[in-house]
């Protein structure tokens, strides 16, 4: 028998979901119009993949089909997957991250609200560490022809006209493995994928997701705390570190704009499920991501920070929550303890 | 007078559709007398009331039936005069459907009043006028029935700086107390003059939510009749759940009362409206608390308020309202912190501020529940500030010791978390069940340790009992070795017959036997053992003299 309350807000899951999906339009668009439709198939082979895979985890787990296959869970991890791959990548890359992502990261932890790792990051990861080339060529901007990026998906590879590094990728060769005398300004003025404050075109795509963003916090779908925690705390140490050897370091205009860092400050980061949930275990999980992404990209191996630093922060989150529990009402002069 | 103050917030709170019009549109109209009334006498948080009349025995409106049990406990009276028909189970408005001991009287129509005194609370000491309070019934009408005598001590210093008299009623579809404000805003205004004296206290802060302008224009316009300035009229942002004690404290005063804690201690009472009238009529009119004003609305024709006489069944008050034809269930209270009833007979109680007729149209059955994302909406709206779906999460695994810790019992059950919630989990099931089951918990916990202190102070008693006759007999034996040595001496002389000889060695022989028996049988038991039951009894042994080992400082703690 129900009990009280006795009648529910008009909310749900689904809607939450649709409407990540609806924020993410803005920085599609942008991408489309300077990179071409190519991401559009990713997202489309992504979608289907998803919800076939969500599909049989569910009929295998013997969980009511249509209530969490509409749920629109699935959509949201597979967009962001294919936001973060290559638009180029071979179609069975991005089928098997989806797999990845949804079947091993998701269902076999338990499913909807069960992951502790953001499920697109663990994709992300484990296939940047299994195909670090096929994840590191990006077209070229303003190369947007459909013809050849179809045929770069699902044909035989022949990549050399249309690729090439992403921004934060080139910026990182040259200083690491060119000569000695290479330098930020030097290396940002001389290639053709840098634009005026990020990488070219990528700049745009990252306001379109800035203004997805703000479309979020308009919803009240995420709370301010972590967009700006990330965002704040990645222009605070790029600065420091631009304004200590402006040679070796990139400014905050280049990493705020460049790689994945809006998406993440906004749709992955955010992630409610594998992120803390108390109000300043939020702040401190974002500003862990800032830190660990731009020391990964500074100093680490591979062109992107965000997702080994969203999923090591994502081992972190219970804890962090355990010990930042908001004070209970008429004990906030004790505060932040659970007891 | 209405001033305009400084507010607080109290965190989270919802806005779901308040639904209050309908049942303002007329006057309060008195309830008929219905044909048979059923007065439960457990009507009041603290003990059962001990039942003073018999079948068959004529009651006068107003005659106390139930005797209140200890201090906190409050009486019940009969609602009207009449016959006592039976003193039986009926019945529970409650979820449960749980019978209890209930007054039965057949009303004679005439409705007869006891002789009505008012009470001189003046001329009475404090304790006195809170005992004549519990004799006259008077809980708490906000729906807790917390017996008022209780909260009208000021506590240690004797004297508070503000008594909040709450009319916020924050509930959907509940308009009782706004139509109790609207037309008898002057006899509230006594009843707060007399707690305010009882109380000692400094300022009488009447908090009202902003979507009751009437109400707030006709308490401020009495407080203005009233020409104390001490009196203020404060309209609270309206915000689901502002009419909760505490929430309300906070926004009036800026003080949060801790869970478990006592207001007083704070500087702050907390009565709802209803309470001051009743508190009015019991004093200054010397009628005990017999009835309330109940709102019926939901899915009824004409949504009203009614007084109701106590024990009314609530199909007989529901049928003044014209119920639609696809009603199918009847809540106490309102939609978010309501109880189903098990039936539409049961009656009418002091906890009863608004009866609700429901039907799947007007509250559909809840969508299927989904799994918790974590999202935090429930936190941001809990007006405790506890997360919600952490304690949901303990609750679900049956963590209790960590639901506890994460302030479980801080919960008002407001139904604000669940309310939000996207994923649709009747969030407050999961703490209703979690704190039923610590309760439990908890009383099997006291059973059990009552036990055990019995069994160890029985063992006690058998062990000093024991030691006692040991030591009579040791004084008996002493005394009768005595006797028996003084006999031997006069009887040394006569030696045993033969008859008497030959006995004696037969038994000494038999002695003998048994000796040697018992020491062939002996070895048998515990030689010819394999060396695996030798290990076995070994170990058995070691685990043996673990136990009493570990068991030894608690049987020293408990001595």
């Amino acid at each position: 028998m129900q009990n009280s309350p006795y009648f529910l807000k008009p909310a749900s899951v689904q809607s939450v979901m649709l409407r990540v999906l609806l924020a993410l339009l803005p920085g599609i668009a942008a991408y489309v119009w300077f990179f071409g439709a190519a991401v559009l198939v990713q997202i489309a082979l992504a979608s289907v993949t998803a919800l076939l895979a969500e599909a049989a985890m569910l009929k295998l787990r013997e969980k009511p089909l249509m209530l969490y296959l509409g749920d629109g869970s699935a959509l949201v991890t597979a967009w962001l997957i294919a936001l973060t791959f290559p638009p180029i990548a071979p179609w069975w890359l991005t089928v098997v991250g989806v797999l990845a992502a949804i079947v091993v990261a998701k269902h076999l932890y338990g499913g909807l609200g069960q992951n502790p790792f953001n499920p697109a990051m663990v994709a992300f990861a484990l296939m940047i560490v299994a195909y670090p080339s096929l994840m590191s060529q990006w077209p070229a901007v303003g190369f947007t022809d459909f013809a050849p990026q179809l045929n770069a998906i699902f044909g035989p590879r022949q990549l050399d006209a249309i690729t090439m590094a992403t921004p934060l990728d080139a910026l990182r060769t040259a200083l690491h493995t060119e000569d000695a005398r290479a330098t930020v300004a030097g290396v940002l003025g001389s290639s053709a994928s840098f634009g005026n404050i990020g990488g070219k075109g990528w700049e745009w795509v990252a306001a379109g997701y800035f203004l997805g963003g703000l479309y979020l916090l308009q919803q009240r779908i995420i709370t301010w705390h972590m967009p700006t925690a990330f965002l704040l705390t990645l222009l605070v140490i790029s600065g420091a570190f631009a304004a200590f050897d402006p040679t070796r370091f990139a400014g905050p205009s280049f990493h705020l704009f460049t790689g994945g860092a809006m998406l993440g400050a906004f749709f992955i980061v955010t992630d409610p499920v594998s992120g803390c949930t108390t109000p300043r275990g939020k702040l401190i999980f974002a500003a862990g991501i800032a830190l660990l992404t731009w020391i990964i990209r500074t100093f680490g191996a591979y062109p992107d920070g965000i997702a080994f630093a969203v999923l090591l922060m994502n081992i972190a989150a219970p804890l962090i929550d355990m010990n930042t529990q908001p004070p209970v009402f008429g004990h906030k002069d004790k505060r932040g303890s659970a007891k | 007078m209405s001033a305009l103050r400084k507010l607080f917030r109290f965190h989270g709170g919802v806005k779901p559709d308040y639904h209050k019009d309908a049942s303002t549109r007329q006057p309060i109209a008195i309830a008929p007398i219905p044909a048979e009334l059923v007065i439960p006498l457990h009507q009041s948080i603290g003990g059962p009331p001990r039942p003073l009349v018999q079948a068959g025995e004529r009651v006068l409106k107003g005659q106390r039936i139930g005797d209140a049990d200890g201090n906190v406990s409050s009486a019940v009276h009969a609602s009207t005069s009449g016959t006592v028909r039976a003193v039986e189970m009926r019945r529970m408005p409650h979820t449960s459907g749980l019978s209890a001991l209930c007054v039965v009287i057949e009303p004679d129509g005439r409705d007869e009043w006891i002789a009505r005194q008012p009470f001189d609370f003046r001329g009475a000491s404090p304790t006195e006028t809170r005992d004549y309070l519990r004799d006259a019934g008077v809980v708490g009408l906000g729906g807790a029935v917390f017996p008022s005598h209780l909260k009208l001590n000021a506590g240690k210093q004797g004297r508070l700086d503000t008594l909040v008299l709450n009319g916020a009623e924050c509930e959907p579809f509940i308009t009782c107390d706004d139509l109790l404000m609207r037309e008898r805003g002057e006899a509230i205004l006594k009843g707060a003059a007399i707690m305010r004296e009882m109380l000692a206290a400094g300022r009488v802060l009447i908090g009202i939510e902003d979507n009751k302008p009437e109400a707030i224009a006709a308490m401020t316009e009495a407080a203005r009749t009233a020409g104390d300035d001490a009196i203020q009229v404060v309209a609270v942002p309206t915000r689901y759940p502002a009419g909760g004690a505490k929430q309300l404290i906070r926004v009036l005063t800026g003080i949060e009362v801790p869970h478990g804690e006592r207001s007083t201690d704070y500087g702050v009472q907390c009565f709802n409206v209803g309470t001051a009238y009743a508190i009015h009529e019991a004093i200054t009119l010397g009628q005990p608390l017999i009835s309330r004003i109940v709102t019926v609305a939901g899915n009824v024709g004409q949504a009203r308020n009614y007084e109701v006489l106590f024990g009314t069944p609530m199909r007989d008050l529901t049928a003044l309202c014209k119920p639609l034809p696809d009603s199918d269930r009847v809540i106490m209270g309102g939609p978010m912190m309501g109880f189903r009833m098990p039936g539409d007979e049961v009656p009418v109680v002091k906890a009863t501020n608004c009866v609700l007729v429901g039907s799947g149209a007007l509250f559909p059955p809840p969508p299927p529940e989904m799994s918790c994302i974590r999202c935090g909406e429930c936190a941001k709206v809990c007006p405790s500030d506890l997360q919600p779906f952490e304690m949901y999460w303990f609750a679900r695994a049956r963590l209790f010791g960590k639901a506890q810790e994460y302030h479980l019992f801080d919960c008002i059950e407001c139904g604000c978390c669940a309310y939000v919630c996207p994923s649709r989990i009747p969030l407050v099931d999961y703490y209703r069940f979690a704190k039923s089951e610590i309760w439990a918990r908890e009383v099997e916990k006291e059973a059990a340790d009552l036990a055990r202190d019995r069994y160890e102070f029985r063992l006690l008693r058998e062990e000093r009992e024991k030691q006692e006759k040991a030591a009579k007999l040791a004084a008996k034996t002493a005394a009768g070795r005595e006797k028996a040595a003084a006999a031997l001496a006069e009887a040394e002389k006569p030696a045993r017959t033969p008859e008497e000889e030959a006995k004696h060695a037969l038994i000494a022989a038999a002695l003998e036997r048994a000796k040697a028996q018992k020491e062939q049988a002996q070895p048998e038991n515990t030689s010819n053992l394999s060396p695996e039951q030798q290990a076995e009894i070994a170990a058995i042994e070691a685990r043996r003299a673990e136990i009493r080992e570990q068991a030894k400082p608690h049987l020293r703690a408990d001595d």
